[in-house]
């Protein structure tokens, strides 16, 4: 498969970045993308060029760590997958793939299509916690009973990876989808009822103060999400959010 | 203030605003729909609202305040939503997981704002100086004939169509999504969600349809 590839350079946080086309030949349709720009990355090396940098850990889409705007979309246009996940048989001989760092006021260009996603974690710090006794007389979950249907909800909420595709495909740049992920997978069990006033209160705050943009209900962010979290978290983290400000 | 500086709260109250004037276009929509079977009706609605002291004096500036409430709020979002995504996307394929209306409710609602505009110029400034400038006595028989008269132009009742038209747009996306907004996501959600989808088309659909109708008989 023959590719030109339109990718984002920018050599630091500070400095003016640019697109720059390359010229790729031999990607197998068995390849995932990541492997592609590894590729690339060797092409580039032996020619005494600067490899593109992205990010990457696991790649079998459960650390959140690959992000990339590819074809204007988070993660590419398969769905309920992540980059790392994406083979190249989702694209044709010839084609031409736009390359982008996911593009958020909050989440800035540190390098190429490395973005800085700590505004993420800075939220998770303000509430996306539970207080439970770790010191040796830990009361185990499983003695709690627990709504089937809750607990399959907690736990589809639980399983947002954090990679930010959300505020990626969001026009607006919201964080709400993940925000009420994080919310969601507390607020639905006994153990996380002690601090849901302040989780919601705190997280909510944080995801403002990081400068993320307001929800529309585009729904661009569900369609997105390699982990098909649902709208439904936005609708209870505004019920958690009014109750908890009704309560002062 | 406290509240409504969060983002969830600014989404709540954009949704709470725009449900009040969804109620308000259903009453509007319903007392001009008997101009189309009986004029004697629609003018003893219409002086019923102009004259009564409860609808002048206090729903129609809570109506007011709520139409700039919602719109002001809209361009203070549209701002802050612009400014979380300094640098754009070279491609950005907003068709692979949002419908056009939902994207572009600000422009959808320019076109309502600029229709008010020219709705206030036909029939609500003029009312205003009719009863609290010039000081005229009331007249029950006077509102058929002014509104017949208002569309016999071709161009205001093209206008008024185009506009209900970016009105049904506009409604599709947002009387829908209002329940979301306000945290009513559970098993009647679909059915309401679809009965707003319906709404959005109908009564927008029949505002169109009393227009052409009062231009085509007249």
């Amino acid at each position: 498969m023959k590719l030109t590839l339109k990718i984002w350079r920018q050599e630091n946080a500070k400095a003016k970045g640019a697109m720059k086309t390359y010229q790729i030949d031999g990607i197998e349709g068995d390849m995932s993308f990541l492997e592609m720009l590894d590729v690339l990355n060797e092409e580039l090396i032996n020619k005494g060029e600067v490899p593109v940098e992205f990010d990457h850990d696991c790649r079998e889409g459960i650390c959140g760590s690959c992000s990339l705007q590819i074809n204007g979309e988070p993660h590419g246009p398969d769905r309920l997958v992540t980059t790392c996940q994406l083979h190249m048989r989702k694209f044709n001989d010839g084609d031409t793939i736009v390359i982008e760092p996911f593009r958020a006021t909050a989440f800035p260009v540190v390098t190429d299509l490395i973005v800085d996603r700590t505004a993420f974690d800075r939220i998770q710090h303000a509430g996306g916690y539970i207080s439970v006794n770790t010191s040796g007389n830990t009361i185990d979950a499983n003695s709690i009973p627990v709504n089937k249907h809750d607990a399959d909800d907690s736990f589809n909420a639980a399983t947002c990876i954090g990679c930010g595709a959300c505020v990626a495909a969001c026009k607006n740049a919201s964080a709400m989808l993940f925000t009420s992920a994080k919310v969601s997978q507390y607020a639905l069990l006994p153990q996380g009822q002690v601090e849901a006033v302040e989780r919601v209160e705190n997280m909510v705050r944080q995801m403002d103060l990081e400068g993320f943009g307001n929800c529309t209900n585009t729904g661009a962010c569900e369609i997105e999400c390699p982990k098909g979290i649902s709208l439904e978290n936005i609708a209870r983290m505004n019920r958690e959010y009014l109750s908890a400000t009704s309560k002062g | 203030m406290g509240i409504i500086s969060s983002s969830i709260a600014r989404k709540v109250a954009m949704a709470l605003s725009g449900l009040f004037l969804v109620l308000f276009l259903g009453q509007h929509f319903t007392i001009n729909l008997t101009s189309t079977f009986s004029p004697e009706t629609f003018n003893e609605f219409s002086h019923f609202m102009g004259t009564n002291f409860l609808v002048q004096a206090i729903l129609q500036p809570v109506l007011i305040f709520g139409v700039i409430f919602h719109f002001v709020m809209g361009f203070i979002l549209e701002i802050r939503n612009r400014s979380a995504r300094q640098i754009s996307y070279v491609s950005y394929k907003g068709s692979a997981n949002s419908s056009w209306v939902s994207r572009n409710m600000i422009y959808s609602g320019i076109v309502i704002l600029a229709f008010l505009g020219l709705h206030f110029y036909d029939f609500w400034f003029p009312e205003i100086a009719y009863k609290y400038i010039e000081g005229n006595p009331a007249d029950a028989t006077r509102y058929y004939g002014e509104l017949v008269e208002k569309f016999h132009s071709p161009v205001r009742t093209g206008l008024y169509v185009l506009s209900f038209i970016f009105l049904a747009l506009h409604l599709y996306h947002g009387f829908a999504s209002s329940f979301q907004s306000v945290g009513f996501n559970n098993k009647y959600a679909t059915a309401l969600k679809k009965f707003a989808k319906v709404y959005a088309i109908v009564i927008p659909a029949g505002f169109i349809f009393i227009a052409l109708f009062h231009h085509f008989n007249h």
